[in-house]
């Protein structure tokens, strides 16, 4: 595969393709409006399913039927149609059914905008639909980077028979960079014996793709269950990425495009000396908790920077466990912040402006 | 002996948890029956829905799908997207069909999808306590139309099956009811014929099957079937609402 400069919606798409997935149901909303459309077109060429659902509801449960049924299966969408896919995101998690969910973050709430944000931090991390669960979430920061983590998210959840999460935003999704799509090399997965297949000639049960449990204590018994597999895939499958730690004084905690932008800020700092490293969390959820607790060690501060009111400092503050000072930056509703906002807000912190 | 009669290998020994006198005991038997005498229960997905039935995923002998309330046709859609030649049926009460997913069953018909759906229609929300359903009938009350529904309150009875009949991409729409035997044969009749359509690969076919409540109409199952006779099928009219050949 060579290299080609490519919008990262479309790297998106074209990296689900190359990863197998069979199903694609989605609905038009901006910014990730390249998804649908791309699937539209190359899905029926390759005898592949693309459906446009009358809503981000139905596309959700299309998608359950499909993942349920053992496809490997993917939707996307952002802001509002994020929110009404909640309902389905809860019944997939519930039923323990793996699939992939593209958001490509626009500014909210309500109908908000369509420029790009972080906002959706806590209704991807912490949960938007109902009920105790956790998704798997990556937050990719280049296009390369999206079209491994849409093909990794698919492994993952077909693994551990979980929803998974590509947490992207509206300028990862509008911009063109050059990407390989690459052809996932995949460790062997377990059989989905569970799927609905129809029973056919075998003498197995039915299967059934449920998440009612009217009996407390067998609800009581499955979250638990769902709770003990969140915690083996928090074992073995957080992803972080750090730079420039070792010396320095401030550490940003940062994801996604945020964390390009400061990048940039460490560059203009570092040829006047100053020293800040910067941790990046590409699994949000897991979350790299005790990673960024160490990293952190030898700074005198943290600094967490989003596309948002602040939604992931939450969790660095619970990594950083009152040890020192963790301050906030960031733009909401579409604002992109700028590399010089960053530098200018990291010399207030050190007291030099 | 000679053995003359039998259940059907397409229900589960599991027992019922319908109410005495709940018709959907027998719906789920026509339906059960029905698999099993087209030889396409082993071939065959089944997706449950929110309401008295979303236990059927216990007594269907076939691989069965939990749906979210009222979205067993995007579900059944997922299914049959991924199995084409299997056999994918929703079955769906009224407060699930004609309610809370309205969008999801007016476009599984608009997309032609070659599914089997059997609707439920009892006029009243079971599982949640006898609550106006959209069906309710004009005057009847329930705990949420307490004084009788009222078209300034509570708006009108909606009837699915005639504007189902109007979409392009519906194979075959009829009502039927189960009050007494010669319907239920009726019924069981035109579920066989919405299965049949589907392996003929026809398109969507829908049975709306007139059904009952006798605890949350407050009557005793006989009273039940009475007033199914008398205040339901005037309302909502028996027949072949559309079939294309």
């Amino acid at each position: 595969m060579k290299k080609e400069l490519i919008k990262g919606n479309i790297a998106i798409a074209e990296a689900a393709i190359a990863a197998g997935c069979q199903c694609f149901f989605g609905y038009p909303i901006t910014p990730q409006n390249e998804i649908p459309e791309y699937m539209s077109l190359k899905m029926p060429q390759l005898g592949r399913t693309f459906v446009q659902s009358e809503s981000e509801v139905s596309a959700i449960n299309m998608v359950y039927g499909a993942a349920g049924s053992g496809a490997r299966v993917m939707t996307s969408s952002s802001g509002p149609g994020m929110s009404l896919k909640q309902e389905g995101i809860s019944f997939l998690a519930g039923a323990e059914l793996p699939c992939v969910i593209v958001n490509v973050m626009r500014g909210g709430p309500g109908l908000g905008g369509i420029q790009p944000a972080q906002a959706d931090y806590y209704q991807s991390v912490k949960g938007g639909g109902h009920g105790d669960y956790h998704l798997v979430v990556y937050a990719p920061s280049t296009v390369q980077e999206a079209v491994e983590l849409t093909q990794k998210a698919f492994h993952t959840a077909d693994k551990y028979r979980i929803p998974v999460v590509v947490l992207a935003d509206g300028v990862l999704g509008q911009m063109m960079e050059p990407a390989t799509i690459t052809v996932p090399k995949e460790e062997p997965l377990p059989e989905k014996t569970w799927a609905t297949t129809s029973i056919g000639n075998s003498s197995r049960k039915p299967n059934i793709a449920n998440s009612l449990y009217l009996d407390p204590y067998k609800l009581e018994k499955h979250i638990q269950h769902l709770a003990k597999k969140f915690d083996v895939i928090t074992e073995n499958e957080i992803m972080v990425e750090y730079n420039d730690i070792e010396n320095a004084e401030i550490v940003v905690v940062a994801y996604g495009t945020t964390a390009r932008i400061v990048r940039s800020a460490m560059n203009t700092l570092k040829k006047e000396g100053i020293n800040i490293g910067l941790v990046r969390p590409i699994t949000l959820s897991p979350f790299p908790t005790d990673e960024i607790n160490q990293a952190c060690k030898n700074a005198n501060s943290v600094l967490v920077v989003e596309m948002s009111l602040g939604q992931m400092i939450d969790d660095v503050k619970i990594a950083i466990n009152g040890e020192k000072p963790v301050n906030f930056y960031g733009r909401q509703g579409g604002v992109i912040p700028k590399a010089s906002d960053v530098v200018d807000e990291i010399k207030k912190l050190r007291g030099v402006i | 002996m000679k053995q003359v009669f039998k259940k059907t290998t397409m229900l589960t020994d599991k027992p019922f948890t319908y109410c005495p006198g709940c018709t959907h005991g027998i719906i789920h038997r026509l339906v059960a029956e029905v698999l099993e005498e087209l030889g396409i229960g082993q071939d065959t997905i089944g997706v449950a829905p929110v309401g008295c039935a979303v236990m059927c995923y216990e007594f269907f002998n076939c691989d069965m799908h939990v749906s979210a309330h009222g979205r067993a046709p995007a579900i059944a859609t997922g299914i049959k997207r991924v199995y084409p030649d299997k056999i994918v049926f929703t079955y769906q009460g009224d407060g699930d069909l004609a309610s809370i997913g309205t969008a999801e069953t007016i476009h599984v018909a608009a997309r032609g999808e070659n599914l089997t759906t059997i609707f439920i229609n009892n006029a009243i929300y079971g599982m949640t306590g006898g609550q106006m359903a959209p069906t309710t009938l004009m005057e009847q009350k329930t705990t949420t139309s307490p004084t009788g529904r009222s078209e300034s309150l509570g708006g009108n009875p909606i009837k699915m099956s005639e504007i189902l009949a109007t979409i392009d991409g519906v194979c075959y729409v009829e009502r039927t009811s189960v009050h007494n035997p010669q319907h239920i044969i009726a019924t069981k009749k035109a579920i066989k014929k919405a299965f049949q359509n589907q392996i003929d690969n026809k398109g969507y076919s829908i049975v709306e099957v007139l059904s009952n409540c006798p605890t949350n109409w407050g009557m005793s199952p006989q009273q039940s079937l009475v007033w199914m006779e008398e205040n339901m099928i005037p309302v909502y009219p028996l027949g072949v609402k559309k079939e294309v050949k």
